[in-house]
């Protein structure tokens, strides 16, 4: 155990392990920001009685849904930044973090979309016309009555949806973002073979110190909040 | 669609069906503006030319590249989810267990599979049956073994959700005519959650497939890698993966709609939740929440009537 941890000390003198952990957290705050911009519009129009929007919301979240992120990363390596020559940045590592949170984005939003929109569907169609009978209108009965019951349903699959970005941050590495963890963890198991499985364990339980809290606060929330039916 | 539209929306009158012809034909408008941009722009910078998409349709594109690696895909996804059902099963009646040891052990593996990113367990399996010479393909491996160990722990959560959500009813009714409670896990609870789950199993297929392009990474030569490779060659990695992705789409959209027409057909044949998994995470704590009836619960895992 005390060798164990002697070898834990040694790694982190050699290797910023939490710099790389911090380059996650980064692209998992402006990839969750912005896909659930995009995922709320998507979701709107999909709830919208406008049957070309909901039309293309469906297309935008089946077709995004069902693509690996690999391959969306991949894609916006070799075919966007190689191909087409789109650059973002000249700065080198922020044109790449830059297309990370693009991917995380396009990809991640489509499942924010039917979070959103599963938590519409917890509402029963009695509420709405329980607000009709009292008298209130269109803006009314959504902001007092349907959004706020919406709202708390679609807590714990924004949740885990949250817990997936955070997981898929990893997968930037695709796209050539290689200051993050899965980079740190290969380089430092190249370079220290016979230390592989305290290195592993270092990685691991830095994303389960960061994951098991957000799935608490998720499970809680959803209960705590969770409309009595 | 028609029930989430009526929660906001009423029955349009004469004005409100003037107004959404007019926002149908704006927004028609806005979007074949936006895919008319995107498809201008390709075609300014040349990448409709014939000679990009041309080698994409040979015979030996495929033959070479696209459907080798869409085999060994399929391999990886195959044996994965095979293994995943059987680590979830030992791990998902492993947390129902009376032994709170067995319980507690269940608990501390699933949770921690379930919280280390998958390419993370991929990249430590990788190099340590490279190390040790374990396989003579260390990449097969530990795309298998990685996808087992975080697919299995999603299928634990969702054998134990599946069990939660039975009527309380059916243990009841076990207990009362004299069976132990190890039995009426065995013979009344487990089989019909294992019904109520196939849904969730098949959604959870999807994501077995799409993380198995997590191989490229550690240079496992599925879908992905290979029509990169082919790219590569041919200087038209945009039109190639273009190609690959729509391969996954097609594959995941017909998964996704046999999760879905599941859930309708199965509903009636177990007293558990029969609903789709959201194709991403862990989709548990939702079912596994307080809901109270299969409408609910199906509803909070996104509608699967929608399209």
């Amino acid at each position: 155990m005390g060798d164990f941890l002697s070898q834990f000390g040694e790694l982190f003198a050699i290797y910023d392990v939490p710099a790389a952990f911090w380059v996650n957290i980064q692209l998992t705050f402006w990839a969750a920001i912005f896909s659930l911009i995009l995922g709320t519009v998507l979701a709107l129009m999909r709830i919208s009685p406008i049957a070309s929007l909901q039309w293309a919301g469906a297309a935008y979240v089946n077709i995004l849904r069902n693509t690996p992120l690999t391959v969306i990363m991949t894609f916006l390596f070799l075919a966007v930044w190689t191909q087409l020559q789109i650059t973002l940045s000249d700065d080198f590592a922020q044109n790449f973090f830059r297309f990370g949170v693009i991917g995380l984005t396009v990809y991640h939003a489509a499942f924010v979309c039917e979070a959103i929109r599963s938590g519409v569907n917890t509402v029963p169609l009695g509420q709405a016309e329980a607000a009709r009978a009292i008298g209130l209108s269109f803006l009314p009965a959504a902001r007092l009555i349907i959004l706020p019951q919406a709202f708390r349903g679609a807590i714990a699959p924004l949740g885990n949806t949250l817990i997936a970005l955070l997981k898929n941050s990893t997968v930037a590495v695709a796209v050539s973002v290689s200051t993050e963890t899965s980079t740190l963890m290969r380089e430092m198991i190249e370079s220290n073979a016979n230390y592989i499985y305290a290195i592993f364990m270092i990685f691991a339980i830095g994303f389960a110190v960061l994951v098991i809290p957000i799935g608490l606060l998720t499970t809680f929330l959803s209960n705590r909040l969770a409309v009595r039916r | 669609m028609s029930s989430q539209q009526s929660v906001l929306f009423d029955a349009p009158g004469p004005r409100a069906r003037r107004f959404i012809v007019l926002g149908n034909i704006l927004g028609a408008l806005v979007v074949l503006g936006i895919a008319a941009l995107v498809v201008v722009q390709l075609a300014a910078k040349g990448q409709f030319a014939a000679a990009l998409w041309e080698p994409i349709f040979t015979s030996s594109a495929w033959q070479n590249y696209l459907i080798p690696g869409l085999q060994n895909t399929l391999r990886a996804a195959g044996f994965a989810i095979v293994g995943a059902v059987v680590f979830g099963l030992i791990f998902g009646s492993g947390r129902l267990a009376r032994v709170r040891a067995v319980r507690w052990f269940s608990g501390v593996v699933v949770e921690f599979f379930r919280a280390v990113p998958v390419l993370l367990m991929m990249v430590f399996f990788w190099l340590l049956f490279g190390f040790n010479r374990i396989s003579d393909d260390p990449a097969f491996l530990a795309v298998v073994i990685a996808l087992i160990l975080y697919n299995g722990s999603v299928i634990a959560e969702l054998v134990r959700a599946g069990v939660g959500n039975l009527p309380k009813g059916q243990s009841e009714a076990g207990l009362a005519v004299g069976l132990t409670g190890g039995q009426v896990l065995r013979s009344i609870q487990l089989p019909q959650a294992l019904i109520a789950m196939l849904p969730a199993l098949v959604s959870q297929l999807v994501v077995v497939l799409k993380d198995t392009a997590l191989g490229q990474i550690i240079t496992y030569n599925e879908l992905l890698r290979a029509a990169q490779i082919f790219g590569n060659g041919n200087s038209n990695n945009l039109q190639t993966l273009t190609v690959a992705a729509l391969i996954f789409i097609v594959i995941n959209w017909a998964l996704t709609a046999v999760a879905r027409w599941l859930s309708r057909y199965l509903s009636g044949r177990t007293s558990g939740v029969t609903a789709a998994g959201p194709g991403i995470g862990n989709p548990t704590a939702v079912a596994g929440g307080k809901t109270t009836g299969p409408g609910n619960a199906i509803a909070a895992t996104g509608d699967p009537s929608a399209t």
